[in-house]
């Protein structure tokens, strides 16, 4: 069985109508980023972010509205808790994240507390006959504003740092041109992904970070699948134009990316899916960088060699350093 | 008989490392030696507690700061060990960092307490009446001058001036004079503190700038907060600052209790902790009662009053009991900590979290179910579109998650939910290095190579691509793991040991079950 069988599907001329797809999906990014903003978790703000859940015993007792946990919280002297349903309203469960960010002093153990304490006093009829630490509490984490901040720049340095170290490697083992724009598609993945985050909202975890670099990880490894095959294919055509070789060395392996990228977005789809609330977004965010990815590594980071390389007319020499590289 | 090779003999090793790691996991009553590896779960997986912990070393030697975090941790271990949790983990991070996790803890607060605990055990003499008055005229006249370093004085000195300017008809009153001394008041032998001023006075107490207002050689302290009844006046009392005898001088520490009868109404029915000195300890104890009769001693901890007893005599023998209207948890705890010794360097928790065993068991089911789910699809996939290849490919992409298991078992890993998805989405990318052969295979089978030469052409070129393609990742993944904390290692282990795996599957177990059993005498056709 083949799904692709012997494509020949001009990338490389069409090269600018993608240009043009990933600069306008860039750009709505960055318009969410910077108009909507980054929802950093409490792993980076620092504060506190509680899951609750008030789903009654006596199965008789109606649900909690969210409205009423927010009166409740705001009156106690928590007016700047943000309050989430988790999964089904039906469930009761809720995220109260009081984040701390900009005030100088700790959110300590006290505030805990006296959450808990509000939380006791205010909806006695959901927390009855039930253990408060035990099944009321289900998470609460709570972060010093230090260790929020250092978090944060950890984080970006990772990231960095892996980019820096994956360039360094493909300019050993293939060229400089192709490091550079095998980077520039992996920083156009994790933009995109960044940006659909904000603008949908979506809270960025540390957990989010990791989804980051996973998607780094493969979409690297997806880009140097075609960068490979051009560099083989490169050797045994010599004399052929650079987009030639280009377009046939990404149709020839059209159908390994169509692939892998199938089967890796499947097992995160269903991570996605049935993986519970707790990794639902971090599975969103592989399941997205596996498109991004892919559709970058097929029509973005090749095309961006062949016309750095024709705006430097370089191309000869790049070709000759590229196809001297032992294997 | 077939000559000796180095890929057999790996993959033997291969099939014996990981059966040996995964054993415990299905077979019960294994030797202990064995049993004993089997694979942690993580905090998010199991529920508990984890407190990250900041240890002060700013007045230690660099010498002694070093020493200062793994004599923390030593005393930490021996707290968490008497209070009875299984599997604690304390881990030193970075400097001055101490991570501690415990499994299954559900008593969050008594935990947290136990831990953080300095137990900076002193004893001080309470300053007479007068001369406590003193203190507290000075401290108003040096923050009066410096009123402009305390903000939150500030503000409230200028809302009394705003008050008084109504009743006052000249504007004698200086703004912030007696600001300090209008937040207590004098009560029967200290002052008090009313409920809602508690907070505020514990912020100026902890404020370095404030302790420069207060008079050489002194120092205030608060009593403790009565457990029953929250809300009640606190006392606030002038110290002479020279503790008189420290933590160091106590033997050991036990809690008990009072009789009912007895006439003490501190003890009267209640916990208390009589602590016992060293010979050394007892006689300072016998020189400073003997020397202060009628004077007060307070017994403080961490800062905090607990009694303040009279000196009615000279005693000797080294005995003393500390009282404090406490619970019997609280007492207990108190006993631990005081017998395990003072933290060398202050210690605060700069990120906890608790997560509820419902939840961890709730992630568990809900991530197996996902990863199953999405090992049939990949499994079936690979069936249908390469046919007996697909197969033996399963077989390795089955036997590279058992591999991960055992690895993760082998280092002593804990797996979690970032782990977990770890594994998953390894099942998806495994495939990666044997769909990149088979294609390759495919290929060169259309250029009319027998299945024997597609198949050594197709592993040649193939080989190539996999090993650049998956050392990028792994170079990611090992950033991640550098960089990284908690669960996010867990990832990135999880993430390099599978892409290990799935290499060496891919390339090293699926040319030999193609070499060994397919490609067996003349075949003309590979089912690929």
């Amino acid at each position: 069985m083949r799904i692709l069988k012997n494509p020949n599907i001009q990338f490389v001329k069409s090269r600018y109508w993608f240009y043009g797809i990933s600069i306008a999906l860039l750009l709505i990014s960055l318009c969410g980023i910077i108009f909507k903003g980054l929802n950093w978790s409490i792993d980076f703000t620092s504060g506190i972010a509680a899951t609750v859940n008030l789903k009654a015993l006596d199965p008789k007792v109606p649900a909690v509205p969210i409205e009423n946990l927010r009166t409740v919280l705001t009156k106690n002297g928590f007016p700047e808790a943000e309050i989430t349903y988790i999964g089904n309203p039906a469930n009761s469960t809720f995220q109260i994240k009081i984040k701390s960010v900009g005030k100088g002093t700790d959110l300590s153990t006290e505030t805990r507390t006296k959450l808990l304490e509000i939380i006791q006093q205010n909806f006695p009829e959901y927390v009855q006959g039930r253990d408060l630490n035990k099944e009321v509490i289900e998470e609460i984490y709570e972060v010093g504003p230090k260790v929020g901040s250092e978090l944060r720049s950890q984080a970006f340095w990772a990231v960095m740092l892996a980019l820096i170290a994956m360039i360094i490697y493909i300019w050993f083992r293939f060229e400089f041109t192709f490091g550079l724009m095998g980077i520039l598609a992996l920083f156009h993945d994790v933009f995109l992904i960044v940006g659909f985050f904000a603008l949908t909202g979506k809270e960025i975890t540390m957990q989010i970070i990791a989804a980051l670099l996973t998607i780094v990880g493969y979409s690297i490894n997806d880009t140097i699948v075609i960068f490979d095959r051009i560099r083989e294919d490169m050797k045994k055509n010599r004399k052929d134009p650079i987009q030639v070789v280009f377009n046939r060395s990404i149709n020839d392996t059209l159908s390994r990316t169509v692939i892998t990228g199938g089967t890796t977005f499947l097992t995160s789809a269903c991570l996605f899916l049935w993986g519970g609330s707790v990794i639902h977004d971090f599975a969103l965010a592989i399941c997205l960088g596996i498109l991004f990815g892919t559709y970058s590594s097929i029509f973005v980071a090749s095309n961006l060699v062949i016309d750095l390389n024709l705006i430097t007319h370089k191309e000869r020499k790049t070709m000759q350093h590229l196809t001297k590289k032992k294997l | 008989m077939k000559k000796f090779s180095w890929r057999g003999l790996f993959i033997i090793i291969f099939f014996c490392v990981t059966a040996f790691f995964l054993a415990p996991m299905v077979i019960p009553n294994l030797p202990s030696w064995w049993s004993k590896h089997h694979l942690k779960l993580g905090l998010d997986l199991r529920g508990g507690m984890q407190i990250l912990l900041e240890v002060d070393t700013s007045e230690l030697s660099a010498a002694d700061a070093r020493n200062a975090v793994e004599q923390n941790i030593k005393i930490i271990r021996e707290r968490i060990d008497q209070f009875g949790v299984a599997e604690p983990s304390i881990q030193k991070l970075g400097e001055n960092r101490i991570m501690v996790q415990l499994p299954g803890v559900s008593d969050y607060k008594a935990a947290e307490n136990l831990i953080k605990q300095t137990a900076m055990l002193e004893f001080k003499l309470v300053a007479p009446q007068d001369e406590a008055k003193r203190v507290i005229e000075t401290i108003d006249r040096n923050i009066s001058s410096n009123l402009d370093k305390f903000p939150i004085l500030a503000e409230m000195a200028k809302k009394d001036k705003s008050i008084m300017a109504d009743t006052t008809s000249t504007d004698s009153l200086k703004t912030g004079e007696g600001i300090f001394s209008s937040l207590i008041r004098p009560g029967e032998m200290d002052f008090e503190v009313q409920y809602s001023d508690v907070r505020l006075i514990q912020d100026l107490l902890a404020d370095t700038l404030f302790a420069q207002m207060v008079p050489m050689g002194y120092q205030l302290a608060l009593d403790k907060a009565d457990t029953e009844n929250p809300r009640a006046d606190r006392n606030l009392y002038v110290l002479s600052s020279a503790a008189q005898l420290t933590g160091g001088d106590l033997a050991k520490a036990k809690v008990e209790y009072g009789s009912a009868t007895s006439t003490d109404p501190r003890i009267a029915n209640k916990p208390y902790i009589s602590i016992e000195m060293k010979r050394e300890g007892a006689r300072k104890f016998e020189r400073v009662t003997a020397d202060n009769v009628g004077k007060r001693l307070a017994i403080v901890l961490d800062g905090v009053v607990y009694s303040a007893p009279n000196i009615q005599e000279r005693i000797a023998g080294g005995r003393a009991q500390i009282t404090g209207r406490f619970t019997a948890t609280e007492a207990n705890e108190l006993a631990i900590v005081l017998n395990t010794g003072n933290l060398i360097a202050p210690i605060k928790p700069v990120s906890t979290s608790i997560i509820g065993a419902t939840l961890g068991a709730d992630s568990i089911r809900k991530g197996t179910m996902a990863g199953l789910i999405g090992l049939i699809i990949v499994v079936l996939f690979m069936i249908i579109y390469y046919k007996l290849c697909g197969f033996i490919a399963d077989i390795a992409l089955v036997l590279n998650v058992g591999f991960i298991l055992a690895m993760l078992t082998a280092f002593g890993a804990t797996l979690t939910l970032p782990g977990i998805a770890g594994i998953i989405l390894t099942i998806g990318m495994a495939v990666d290095a044997n769909v990149l052969i088979f294609e390759r295979i495919r290929e060169e089978l259309d250029l009319g190579k027998t299945p024997r030469s597609a198949v050594e052409a197709g592993f040649k070129r193939a080989l190539v691509t996999v090993w650049d393609s998956n050392l990028t990742t792994v170079i990611a993944g090992i950033i991640l793991y550098y960089l990284g904390t908690g669960p996010i290692r867990g990832f990135a282990v999880t993430l390099v040991i599978g892409i290990m795996g799935s290499m060496f599957t891919a390339i090293v177990v699926v040319r030999s079950i193609l070499d060994n059993i397919v490609l067996t005498g003349k075949r003309t056709k590979l089912s690929v």
